[in-house]
């Protein structure tokens, strides 16, 4: 074990896999320089044929490693940030989620993309979080908040024979946790109860587990108890594992930083409805990010996205 | 005679573009019967493009065909029995029944995409350092899509083995290529891309056979990608399903002028006038292909629909418990 930063576990786990694996190759925009620190080092190691830059052209990139991996290899892609995953829309939705079923079964297109969530006065074209769409189309979506959980779930991507997005939200890569060195997989489908507590569930994705454990902190002192589920992988979906938690404590509240309508917190409060009813106590709440373009001025920001305080004002609304 | 292609070959090429355009048409047939679903893309009258193509691939090379490939598939060896139980939506279909005329064998059916494909399959052939070409086709239409360009352009600077096949048939659905592009040939793109582009006559399988060779080659002995426009014309509607709309956008005259350049009608006219054959061995393999294709539709007709459960199969080529999800129930 090792106490590393989040940021390092990604790159540990591309790492590792590289070196055992030939058929992988690293792909994006200014990799070979390692800009967003995953690939660090990595040209030095494997050379320009696995670690290639790309032109500003998402879409051509994502098309052309869903090419390469229905021919054997198995790309790992890095976007630059979040919202370039749009350009690219059509070559993730319509191509490579959809080749395998398409086809019989006869194509595989075992393809990780990486995208950092970028946060913090990056204003209306460089904040939104696409991961609600990706798993409305059906694709796998992983969004790991701890450094175990990422170089863990992020081996298990890799491997993994279908595309697997990975969303990796900025604030939490500076984060330090304790981590294996070798290498280790976290299957996808099984949540995390990040805390556990008796009064009130709270489903936390990605950063909003820091802020659910900040305010868990908080209300502890007030006498309420706040057991935190962290989903790890948006698709496949722990439903046992959220039922359980819910049954439990019979009071549900989904804190997800992506936009409310249609969005994942909607989805989990639809399930938990369906799945819960007779032990709810009280209606299922959601603490998202609201339906509007994030805007620049940190003053304005703060209005769209969800935090701490948020969570814990409706925490006390519930247990009233 | 073409040295190339001495009696046999010859013979076997005018086997190959028959079937390929009866293939179409039955399935049109079938179609506008409603035994067939959905849409059928046909490509009648550019037979000779996947042809031409198909005779200077060699083994290991791989297509990314487009939705209007029925004919260069079967150009490629396709059976056409499994081709026709995919476009009746059956079991033992290409496609086990999952992607019918428009993704058949795994195409794509989203126009530009297969220029990617075949981009990323030939980084994988440089990559392990194999010896084969990738072959990217798409049409004047998708030519100004904007992924064609960024595949062309990575194909270039990473001097990936592909080559690029635009089968240009003048039109897309109504929009013609005289409107969508100022240039005489969208071959003159390639100097953009700083690569070699080429167009042929796409009626005739020899001048596309030749440049394919040439461009294969090229690209096999690691000289890059290339651009092949092959200038050609669709007999058909864009699909089967248009023909009920009656769209004026070419006229009759424009449609027969080019019907008289038919790439069977070309061929054959070829081997009689050569004396490679004579018109009563052509009969002779026309009344094949129609067997073939007899045995081939009776093939499909009576082969199983898919189990209803199959519907949830296939989705994800790593299983987990729970995934897809039912829509009811």
């Amino acid at each position: 074990m090792r106490n590393i930063r989040y940021l390092k576990a990604v790159s540990d786990a591309v790492l590792q896999e590289m070196e055992k694996d030939n058929s992988i190759f690293y792909m994006g925009e200014d990799v070979r320089c390692g800009l967003r620190g995953i690939s660090r080092g990595f040209m030095e190691k494997f050379g320009p044929d696995r670690v290639i830059n790309t032109p500003i052209s998402e879409s051509g990139f994502v098309g052309i490693a869903t090419g390469a991996a229905m021919e054997g290899m198995r790309p790992i892609l890095e976007f630059e940030i979040n919202e370039f995953v749009f350009f690219a829309f059509d070559e993730l939705i319509d191509q490579a989620q959809k080749y395998h079923y398409m086809s019989g079964g006869k194509y595989k297109v075992p393809v990780t993309y990486l995208v950092p969530l970028m946060l913090g006065s990056m204003a209306g074209q460089h904040s939104d979080y696409p991961y609600a769409h990706t798993v409305h189309a059906g694709m796998k979506t992983i969004l790991p908040s701890t450094p175990y959980d990422a170089k863990g779930l992020i081996i298990s991507a890799i491997r993994d024979n279908d595309p697997v997005m990975v969303f990796l939200p900025t604030r939490v890569l500076a984060g330090k946790g304790d981590v294996p060195e070798g290498q280790y997989s976290i299957p996808f489908g099984q949540g995390d109860i990040k805390r556990e507590g008796d009064d009130i569930t709270v489903v936390a994705t990605g950063h909003m587990v820091i802020d659910a454990l900040n305010a868990a902190k908080i209300l502890e002192q007030e006498g309420i108890s706040l057991e935190i589920y962290d989903p790890r992988t948006l698709l496949p979906l722990d439903i046992d594992l959220l039922v359980k938690s819910v049954n439990k404590t019979g009071r549900a509240v989904i804190f997800d930083d992506s936009n409310r309508t249609c969005g994942f917190a909607a989805e989990i409060a639809a399930i938990i409805s369906d799945k819960c009813f007779e032990s709810l106590k009280a209606p299922v709440k959601r603490v998202t990010r609201a339906d509007c373009i994030v805007p620049f001025s940190p003053l304005l920001e703060k209005q769209i996205l969800p935090k701490d305080t948020h969570l814990i004002d409706i925490v006390n609304e519930l247990i009233k | 005679m073409i040295k190339e292609f001495p009696k046999e070959k010859s013979l076997e090429i005018y086997r190959l573009l028959r079937l390929g355009r009866r293939f179409e048409e039955k399935s049109i047939e079938l179609g506008d019967q409603g035994e067939i679903p959905g849409s059928i893309h046909a490509g009648i009258g550019m037979e000779a493009i996947g042809l031409g193509i198909s005779l200077a691939l060699q083994k290991g090379d791989i297509t990314r065909r487009t939705h209007r490939g029925h004919a260069a598939m079967i150009a490629e060896g396709a059976d056409i029995k499994y081709m026709f139980a995919e476009l009746f939506g059956r079991v033992t279909g290409t496609n086990k029944g999952k992607g019918g005329s428009m993704h058949i064998a795994g195409i794509s059916g989203v126009l530009g995409s297969n220029c990617h494909m075949a981009a990323g399959v030939a980084l994988a052939f440089k990559i392990r350092n194999e010896k084969r070409v990738a072959v990217g086709y798409f049409g004047d239409g998708a030519a100004n899509q904007g992924p064609v360009h960024e595949a062309m352009n990575m194909a270039a600077i990473w001097s990936l083995p592909v080559v690029f096949v635009c089968e240009n048939n003048l039109y897309a659905v109504s929009t013609s290529v005289k409107y969508s592009s100022l240039l005489e040939n969208l071959s003159q793109r390639a100097k953009a891309y700083g690569f070699k582009g080429i167009t042929v006559d796409g009626m005739d399988v020899v001048s596309v056979y030749k440049a394919a060779k040439e461009l294969l080659e090229a690209a096999r002995s690691g000289k890059g990608p290339s651009l092949l426009e092959c200038k050609s014309y669709r007999f058909c509607c864009h699909s089967a399903g248009t023909s009920r709309l009656n769209l004026h956008y070419r006229s009759d005259e424009e449609v027969e002028k080019w019907k008289e350049r038919c790439p069977i009608k070309l061929w054959s006219d070829k081997l009689i006038n050569e004396k490679t054959c004579t018109a009563d061995d052509l009969k002779i393999i026309d009344e094949k292909v129609e067997k073939e294709i007899e045995d081939a539709v009776d093939f499909a007709r009576n082969s199983k629909f898919p189990d209803i459960e199959d519907a949830f199969k296939d989705m994800y080529a790593t299983p987990y418990a729970g995934i897809p999800q039912k829509g009811w129930g």
